[in-house]
């Protein structure tokens, strides 16, 4: 007999196409966060499947640090292509060129806060009402208290504690002039599902995510790539060591893993015996227990 | 490595910190290995500060900074671990402030809810509260736990006294499936391993108890119900013609070929074709995401549902709804409000409160009109236009309404359709 139930990834992948309709059929001007990283390239090809034959009908926002992973950049522009979409960039230089954000001093400087300001800024001049992110309730504690559809006030900022309840499949996005929303149709999905996932649609990714040879250093307990934008410490040496990416950000923070496994199969095996966070490995969330928290309250993704 | 056939199973966990709920998830999140080490250091590095002795499982669910500094939950958090036989999601509700709003939040698309019970205790109203809501919100299975069996010396006596407490008042509640486990989760017994001081339980564990529920009957497959999502129209030359209806399959199966009626116009036309992504399926069911056709050109809209011609929703302007009220501002006396059900938006006025349910004894209150946070009461509402509804009992999909304050944009209610 023929069974009539859905197994966990596919009733996963259904609650997050209908998310995506919803965004759609609710909200004015929708676009999708695109980071370039494995959740933003899987939102992607969740609206490619919820729209089908038509074509995404939102735009990519991809909030540009300048301290971008070059394979990034390259993986974005090939995709925005065979999508026929339309991206569109808030650029954090232009932020700090115009005197809107300061770039931060130190040996732990990053331009991953000053984010904030520049994805503010981009959904205001692009009357975005909106952001489709690819955030994950496994992520990390704030994330945990997300709903699908999340209300931002008219400065961005999110007030977890006054949230509105999400019962069924109710979305409400309501919003009043100069709010917006944040909608992520992923919450639901843990890192394992999400590669168990990758594998199973055999989505393309990032070169990144596979074991490659890479020169690093160790700092804050992870492997940093070298790059134009990385200070070297006087007492710090340079390895070249076979890593991977399990999560990506900027170049500056984003800590690589020891690694092997250079096929969707390796990856998701190796992921299904990890011991820690992926975002153990980052070094945005490592300032303090609240960093995140504190971020997204700002308006962070 | 094969693709898993796995389900998902998603639960609420009701009790306040004195219950050891926190505890309970910790334990369970613990002991089927969920916990990955970077989580584990600072959890034992908090444990330390704070002069716990070993790892206080509880530290595993803290969540916000208010919430951490004062222990206790603020509203709904979500909680995911995997083991080789299902996935899981925990919504973890608190059991004290605003415990019915967010309660009924986590409960309403929970399969199963696991209420925890002090065995020194025993049923207290607390206990009454979430098993109300359990049965109000019609979650198909309720495990009760009876859990610090280690502070009452694991006693049989102890356990059956509460499991008879128990059946003796919920008696006067709906519920299908209830099961009652003897645990303690500060000791590990019967939550994912089995017990060595309860040789007289014969039970499974509650892992085991989640982990072989059978669930694949929660949803209704019987009534066929397709709220269009949105219309998909590519205009490109490959699908010039192409008019697809997006939406997820509320309830039911629908098949190639299938007559169905568009509501609430009554036009009657055949399924042409059913697309889940690029593939062309022959047959879809609940819950699944979908994109159909249909074999004649009818005006089809968001907020419209497309049903089996022999197998309808009853199309109503007034019926009685369970209403639960979740807003710090009281509802206002024949205000209107936006109601949601399903895809479809009206507007909505409450005409009458019929009767107040007190969630402690169960008693109905006539006479009281006022509805604040947190109230349970029958109201009778009426709609702007008809909605193709369904009683909750029947389908929790196109039974559940949600109300909405246009003065401030917020969910205000949540509906059960009687």
């Amino acid at each position: 007999m023929k069974k009539y139930y859905l197994n966990y990834l596919d009733e996963l992948e259904s609650e997050a196409i209908y998310v995506l309709r919803e965004v759609w059929a609710q909200f004015e001007n929708p676009v999708i966060l695109f980071s370039g990283g494995k959740d933003s390239i899987l939102v992607t090809h969740l609206a490619k499947k919820a729209f089908y034959p038509s074509k995404i009908p939102f735009s990519l926002l991809h909030v540009d640090t300048g301290h971008n992973f070059p394979e990034t950049i390259a993986f974005r522009d090939d995709l925005v292509e065979k999508l026929g979409v339309k991206l569109l960039v808030g650029s954090v230089q232009e932020s700090i060129d115009e005197g809107r954000v300061q770039e931060e001093k130190g040996k732990n400087a990053t331009r991953n806060a000053l984010q904030i300001t520049t994805l503010l800024d981009a959904i205001e001049d692009n009357k975005i009402d909106c952001a489709i992110g690819g955030g994950r309730r496994d992520e990390e504690k704030a994330r945990a208290k997300e709903r699908f559809f999340s209300h931002r006030d008219d400065f961005g900022q999110w007030d977890p504690k006054n949230q509105r309840p999400e019962l069924w499949n109710l979305l409400n996005g309501k919003y009043f002039e100069g709010e917006h929303f944040r909608a992520f149709p992923i919450s639901n999905w843990t890192e394992m599902d999400v590669w168990n996932y990758i594998k199973r649609e055999n989505i393309q990714i990032p070169s990144l995510y596979f074991a490659h040879q890479r020169e690093v250093v160790w700092r804050n307990n992870s492997w940093i790539p070298v790059s134009d934008f990385l200070k070297l410490e006087e007492n710090e040496e340079v390895f070249s060591k076979k890593i991977r990416f399990r999560t990506l950000g900027d170049i500056t923070i984003t800590g690589g893993i020891e690694s092997d496994a250079d096929t969707l199969e390796k990856i998701a095996e190796e992921v299904s015996t990890m011991r820690k966070t992926e975002r153990g490995d980052r070094s945005d969330d490592k300032r303090s227990e609240t960093a995140m928290e504190d971020r997204k309250k700002q308006g962070y993704f | 490595m094969e693709i898993s056939n796995n389900q998902l199973l998603r639960f609420t966990t009701a009790g306040s910190v004195d219950d050891g709920k926190s505890t309970l998830i910790g334990r369970l999140l613990y002991d089927s290995k969920s916990i990955f080490e970077d989580q584990l250091e600072s959890v034992t590095a908090t444990s330390s500060k704070k002069g716990h002795e070993g790892v206080d499982l509880a530290l595993f669910t803290d969540g916000l900074k208010d919430e951490r500094e004062q222990g206790i939950t603020i509203d709904v958090a979500y909680r995911y671990f995997t083991t080789p036989k299902r996935k899981f999601i925990i919504a973890d509700t608190p059991g004290h402030i605003q415990y019915t709003r967010n309660m009924v939040t986590g409960a309403s698309t929970a399969n199963a809810a696991v209420i925890l019970i002090d065995a020194r205790n025993g049923v207290i109203e607390q206990t009454k509260r979430h098993s109300f809501i359990a049965s109000l919100l019609n979650i198909p299975h309720l495990v009760v736990c009876v859990n610090k069996m280690d502070l009452v010396d694991y006693s049989e006596e102890v356990f059956n006294k509460i499991t008879s407490q128990f059946e003796e008042f919920s008696s006067k509640l709906l519920m299908k499936d209830v099961r009652f486990i003897p645990i303690s989760a500060l000791e590990g017994d019967n939550v994912v391993n089995k017990s060595e001081n309860m040789s007289w339980y014969a039970g499974g564990t509650l892992l085991n108890v989640l982990e072989t529920l059978h669930i694949s009957s929660d949803i209704n497959k019987i009534d066929a119900r397709f709220p269009v999502q949105t219309v998909l129209r590519p205009q490109s030359e490959e699908f010039r013609d192409y008019r697809g209806y997006a939406g997820r399959i509320a309830s039911g199966i629908y098949r190639k070929g299938d007559e169905v009626a568009v509501l609430p116009s009554g036009f009657t036309s055949k399924i042409k074709s059913i697309n889940t992504g690029e593939i062309e399926v022959e047959e879809a069911f609940a819950p699944m995401s979908v994109a159909l056709t249909l074999e004649d050109d009818i005006d089809i809209s968001r907020g419209d549902m497309i049903v089996k011609k022999n197998n309808q929703p009853e199309p109503s302007q007034e019926f009685d709804v369970m209403l639960c009220w979740l807003n710090n501002d009281a509802a206002k006396p024949r205000a209107k409000y936006v109601i949601q059900h399903t895809s479809n938006e009206e507007r909505a006025m409450i005409k009458s409160v019929v009767y107040k349910v007190d969630i402690n004894s169960y008693e109905r209150e006539e006479g009281d009109d006022s509805l604040k946070m947190n109230d349970i009461a029958r109201v009778k509402i009426r709609t702007t236009r008809r909605l193709m509804i369904d009683s909750y009992r029947d389908n929790r999909n196109t039974g559940s309404i949600i109300l909405i304050d246009e003065g401030t944009n917020e969910t205000v209610a949540a509906g059960m359709i009687v």
